[in-house]
């Protein structure tokens, strides 16, 4: 069994194993332990910690009694699911046809040069940006489409895409 | 409405009643559209404003009509909707009895509306839609083009009623079909009056609703379900989203006679994840239909129950499919599973399972209510009914709408979407295509403006009706860059099941990348037909059997396009970089030197009022030099 969840003040929920499971914990609870709510289960636990860390996949196979092959799978399968912790801002910028033929590649290439990121290497060194496309917002009407820490911004600009981020960062290093 | 009491009909109507009159004592009602595309527009704050400024100007303001509780008559009521349909003019305001439409509606707005349209009754002229081509001014939707040429069927609650008031959805008939279902109709009588009335899937394949609930209805009694599918991946198609954010409970109600027509008590809503606006709706649309006991145990004082989950996808189009949506929901992978077995035989935990689409469902309480005769009096013969559609792209009006089947491409890109515009929506062009049903489907070109659309009329001609994305393209598009485009999603999209799909969509990818970068022959077309044609054939499921569909339908349609691609390497719209040719055009060159200075590799040659020319070995296409030109004079960059 894992150990009792340790006082609020103890450390930062990714930096203490103890604390880590304890949320799992909960999750699993909260789904009844069922392998076929493993969808769900890890969609709550991406929204706990950003991303799937390897150690919590093998917990949650343990306590389903499935193979973490199969847990490892779904995760990989879905393009929700992230494997790698995401910068704390998550850029999504929308490459759907109608955003498409909106012009949103050009948006896409001055953020990415902006923010020195790539297809491969999504989010910035300081953890700060993360830069993704997704398929179709269902925002057509506004294309082309810039999500924005789930704040929707429509008919973008390059230009208006790189203020955006400089409007971030700014706050950022106000902090 | 009181749990432990039987619903009834006339309970439901009693219902709906108190809810007209309690509605009756309103002054005004002032709609403002919260979906997805006005809410990025600032509708909420609009929202918000609006009833700050209301009550601030010293009229009641009502924002949850509760029936129970009538208001004293006169007060002003507030409320958000669904989708009006007009994204691209949002954030929407309408004003009822007036009619009036006000379009991008700021915060700062908010007091003049106020101080006109309620306290005098005068619309603020500068807020309200411009028809340029009539060059008027329209009061609202009655004089708008872009809603006249619709015929709003499904959608014809959406943008009016708040989707988050069940009392207002029962206002409308609301629940009373499945009333019906479960207390006056028999499984039998209600799969028949559904095929009868010839309504056929809305997701994309176009097969008839009422035999897959036959199917599912003749297996043996046992567990069955029923699973909504709003699992829209189709890029560029936003009309399930539209439904499930502006009358949820329409998609319920439509589920619930599903699950009587077919004898399941358990359902599934799978929801995109990208649609988390639609999740919290129908969410709470479910929730509420429970507390008032329209969703549960002993449904309007029979011995059937039902019970609604709601499950958010985590992002894979292929999900769409029924079978890998199946695998989905059990938590799995999401592969699809060849068929037969079929979902009605055996579908999720391998009990008889029904999947419809959310358009499709959102019918059902409709058809049942005006009765299978009259809804095959819309729409054509073998296509009755109305499709909504997502138009989107280089047209003038972007947005939800909804037609007949059978209306005219001509209708809805020139009657509805107002013309075909440039690349930045500030000038007229020239429609090149529209691609219809997404990467499955294909692409329509100016010679079918005129031909009537349905699902076999379009099947006819290699193209799909599909979820009903509708994507109009300028003559500035490439169409090789679109069949890339395309086959770059599917390709990412493929699950990896099949080999044909897997491997036949990368390299039909790589063939592409061939034209588009100047190194194909004219085998590399003949190759890439021919895997597509393969593609189509070894593939089990939807995406890899309409993968291919573009690229056939493209290489047909644009053939010269493709050859100056492939033999000239040139690209028509200019738009492919490999194949753009840099250069000075001559007569038009001053040698003034502008370019030189602009071009960052020093790619630029050329004496004080010489005409200058480009290294094409150095030149990178960035097209700093033509910006910085004043003449015009330099061709070939983008």
């Amino acid at each position: 069994m894992l150990p009792e969840a340790l006082p609020e003040e103890a450390s930062h929920p990714s930096t203490s194993p103890s604390r880590k499971f304890q949320k799992v914990c909960d999750i699993l609870a909260k789904h009844e332990h069922r392998a076929s709510r493993l969808i769900p289960i890890l969609q709550a636990v991406q929204e706990e910690y950003r991303y799937l860390p390897e150690e919590v996949m093998t917990y949650l196979a343990t306590s389903l009694h499935i193979p973490p092959a199969e847990v490892y799978g779904v995760a990989t399968f879905y393009s929700h699911f992230a494997l790698a912790p995401k910068g704390k801002h998550v850029l999504r910028l929308c490459d759907g046809t109608a955003c498409h033929v909106k012009r949103s590649i050009p948006i896409l290439e001055a953020l990415r040069s902006k923010l020195r990121v790539s297809e491969a290497k999504p989010t910035t060194d300081d953890l700060l940006f993360t830069v993704e496309t997704v398929s179709c917002l269902g925002a057509c009407g506004l294309a082309p489409v810039l999500v924005v820490n789930d704040q929707v911004h429509g008919q973008v600009t390059p230009e208006a895409a790189c203020a955006i981020v400089d409007e971030i960062a700014a706050k950022e290093t106000a902090q | 409405m009181t749990t432990g009491t039987v619903i009834t009909q006339e309970s439901l109507t009693k219902e709906g009643l108190a809810y007209q009159s309690a509605a009756g004592g309103a002054e005004r009602r002032l709609i403002i559209c919260a979906g997805t595309g006005c809410v990025a527009g600032g509708a909420l704050e609009v929202y918000s404003e609006f009833v700050r400024a209301i009550s601030a100007a010293g009229i009641d303001v009502v924002t949850e009509l509760r029936p129970e509780a009538p208001p004293l008559p006169g007060f002003v009521h507030v409320s958000r909707s669904g989708c009006q349909g007009f994204c691209q003019m949002g954030p929407l305001a309408t004003v009822l009895p007036d009619g009036i439409l006000y379009t991008r509606v700021k915060k700062g707005d908010v007091a003049e509306i106020v101080e006109s349209t309620l306290k005098h009754g005068k619309a603020v002229e500068r807020l309200l839609y411009v028809d340029k081509s009539a060059k008027r001014s329209c009061r609202g939707i009655a004089e708008i083009p872009f809603y006249q040429a619709q015929h709003r069927f499904v959608l014809k609650e959406c943008g009016v009623i708040d989707p988050d008031s069940l009392p207002e959805y029962l206002a409308k008939e609301g629940y009373q079909a499945a009333c019906r279902a479960y207390t006056r109709m028999t499984p039998q009588s209600i799969c028949a009056e559904i095929d009868k009335a010839g309504l056929r899937g809305r997701g994309g394949g176009g097969f008839p609703t009422g035999r897959k609930w036959e199917a599912a209805r003749a297996q043996p009694a046992g567990t069955k379900y029923v699973i909504c599918n709003g699992d829209e991946g189709d890029p560029g198609a936003f009309m399930d989203r539209s439904v499930m954010e502006g009358n949820p409970h329409s998609v319920i109600e439509g589920m619930m006679i599903a699950a009587r027509g077919v004898g399941a008590s358990e359902g599934f809503v799978y929801v995109r994840a990208e649609y988390p606006l639609a999740v919290r709706r129908v969410r709470k649309a479910v929730e509420d239909a429970k507390r008032a006991g329209l969703l549960g145990q002993n449904l309007f004082g029979t011995n059937f129950s039902l019970d609604i989950t709601v499950m958010e996808g985590a992002g894979a189009f292929v999900c769409g499919e029924e079978t890998a949506l199946i695998a989905s929901i059990e938590g799995k992978r999401g592969m699809p599973a060849p068929k037969p077995p079929f979902p009605a035989q055996s579908g999720l935990w391998g009990k008889p399972t029904v999947i419809n689409n959310v358009e499709t469902l959102a019918s059902v309480p409709r058809i049942l209510n005006m009765g299978a005769e009259s809804f095959r009096t819309l729409g054509s013969r073998t296509s009755p009914g109305t499709k909504t559609f997502a138009l989107t792209g280089h047209v003038v009006n972007t947005g939800l709408i909804e037609v007949a089947f059978g209306a005219t491409l001509r209708d809805i890109v020139f009657g509805v979407g107002g013309g075909v515009t440039t690349d930045d929506g500030s000038a007229m062009s020239e429609m090149k295509a529209v691609q219809i049903g997404g990467p499955s489907g294909g692409c329509l070109v100016p010679d079918h403006l005129d031909l009537s659309l349905d699902f076999d009329s379009l099947r006819g001609i290699g193209a799909m009706v599909g979820s009903g994305g509708l994507v109009v393209m300028n003559r500035d598009t490439c169409m090789v860059s679109m069949a890339r485009f395309f086959m770059q999603f599917t390709q990412n999209e493929s699950c990896g099941k099949c080999v044909l799909c897997r491997e036949g969509t990368k390299q039909m990818l790589a063939l592409l990348d061939d034209i588009i970068e100047g190194r194909a022959t004219l085998g590399t077309l003949d190759l890439l037909e021919k895997l597509a044609r393969t593609v189509q054939k070894g593939s089990l499921c939807g995406l890899g059997k309409t993968a291919p569909n573009p690229v056939l339908s493209m290489t047909r349609l644009f053939r010269e396009e493709y050859l100056a691609h492939v033999v000239e390497k040139r690209c028509p719209a200019g738009r492919c970089k490999a194949l753009l040719r840099p250069h000075v055009i001559p007569a038009k060159c001053k040698g003034c030197g502008v370019c030189i200075k602009a071009c960052p590799t020093s790619a630029i040659r050329g004496e004080k009022r010489q005409v200058h020319v480009i290294d094409e070995t150095l030149c990178t296409k960035c097209g700093a030099c033509a910006k910085a030109c004043r003449l015009g004079a330099i061709e070939g960059v983008a």
